[in-house]
């Protein structure tokens, strides 16, 4: 029991963390006929807190409450994992990564986030309206401008062979990509 | 006491609902029943940060194309989902409740590539999608709070601006 404690203390594999992230599509399949997918919650947060007469937020939510209440555990699965299952061993970034954010102006590797970033000091400053305000917001509109995120297009859909999750999956990527190679070199030399 | 015994509004008729994750039961559901998808979502989120999926530096380390370990989680996620689709639609596997399971094929939008594009700048620099977005505040990084609620002004903003988007 100690050593299978010691084990899952650790951080998990790809190979263990991967399956068990596809087996969220047939088990909420065959608990209750519902489709994976974690971006619709930001819409049902919306339709049920500030509809606005908008016709996109006019829709029976309660009937999708099950997303909501999903992602709150999604959210206690986070504060679990982190307070009584923390990995006692130092975070290990490849040393390519570490040296090219470095060359960024990263300094803090410590933890599973870039303490230069993510912190409540930067949050209002420039740095912190581009990473937590103006990022944010992409994710939600974007998300929802494609009908989905890596869990509704990348997972399920992929999962359902579907060729509009493949192009959006595509995007998501190209995405990614331009933001951390052309783009983020500018944003750091702003602070 | 069970949510779909009340009526839903008129608007439901008038336009269709196309969620992108619907809950396609059919049999109502009791308050108590969403405790599954509560259970659900936590060994989720376990995973989320377990795994460092959660991670603003493995989201870089996956952009830069130095470390595996991201997409080998999403690439075995999918194929161990596509696995269980072609199960339950070969085997016509039913829900707990005796349901058959309802797929939905998804129509190709120009949102698709416009809004994927967008979604990718953003998930770059936040180093989350929704979901891990919901973990890390669980974690105790506060400051994302901003960021999730910033995501939630986004899925208004396009909601209002919809009609006006090439879509």
């Amino acid at each position: 029991m100690q050593q299978f404690i010691e084990l899952i203390r650790q951080p998990w594999p790809w190979y263990v963390a991967g399956p068990l992230i596809g087996l969220t599509v047939p088990t909420l399949l065959l608990i209750g006929n519902k489709s994976f997918g974690i971006s619709s919650s930001l819409r049902h947060i919306c339709a049920a807190c500030f509809p606005a007469n908008i016709s996109f937020f006019k829709y029976y939510w309660k009937k999708e409450i099950w997303n909501l209440v999903f992602v709150l555990g999604v959210f206690f699965g986070g504060m679990i994992a982190t307070n009584f299952m923390e990995n006692p061993n130092a975070f290990q970034l490849s040393a390519s990564t570490m040296a090219d954010l470095r060359a960024l102006g990263i300094q803090d590797f410590s933890g599973l986030m870039p303490a230069d970033l993510f912190s409540m000091e930067a949050l209002f400053s420039l740095k912190g309206f581009i990473f937590f305000v103006l990022g944010g917001f992409m994710v939600g509109f974007g998300t929802r401008y494609a009908g989905g995120c890596t869990s509704g297009h990348a997972i399920m859909g992929l999962s359902n062979l579907q060729v509009p999750s493949l192009i959006a999956t595509c995007c998501f990527m190209v995405g990614g990509f331009v933001m951390t190679h052309l783009l983020l070199p500018f944003i750091f030399k702003l602070f | 006491m069970s949510f779909q015994q009340v009526s839903p509004p008129l608007e439901q008729d008038e336009q269709p609902f196309v969620c992108e994750a619907p809950n396609d039961m059919a049999q109502p559901e009791s308050w108590v029943s969403n405790i599954k998808y509560l259970i659900v979502g936590v060994l989720f989120g376990i995973v989320f940060v377990k795994a460092e999926i959660i991670s603003w530096f493995r989201i870089q380390e996956m952009f830069r194309l130095q470390s595996f370990h991201m997409y080998g989680v999403i690439g075995s996620a999918v194929v161990v989902g596509m696995i269980s689709v072609f199960l339950i639609k070969k085997f016509n596997i039913k829900t707990l409740s005796g349901e058959t399971v309802q797929f939905h094929p998804k129509k190709f939008q120009r949102g698709q590539i416009y809004g994927g594009l967008i979604f990718g700048l953003g998930w770059a620099i936040t180093g989350a999608c929704p979901g891990p977005l919901f973990a890390q505040i669980g974690s105790g990084y506060m400051a994302v709070i901003v960021t999730l609620l910033s995501a939630v002004a986004g899925t208004w903003a396009y909601g209002y601006f919809r009609d006006k988007l090439p879509n």
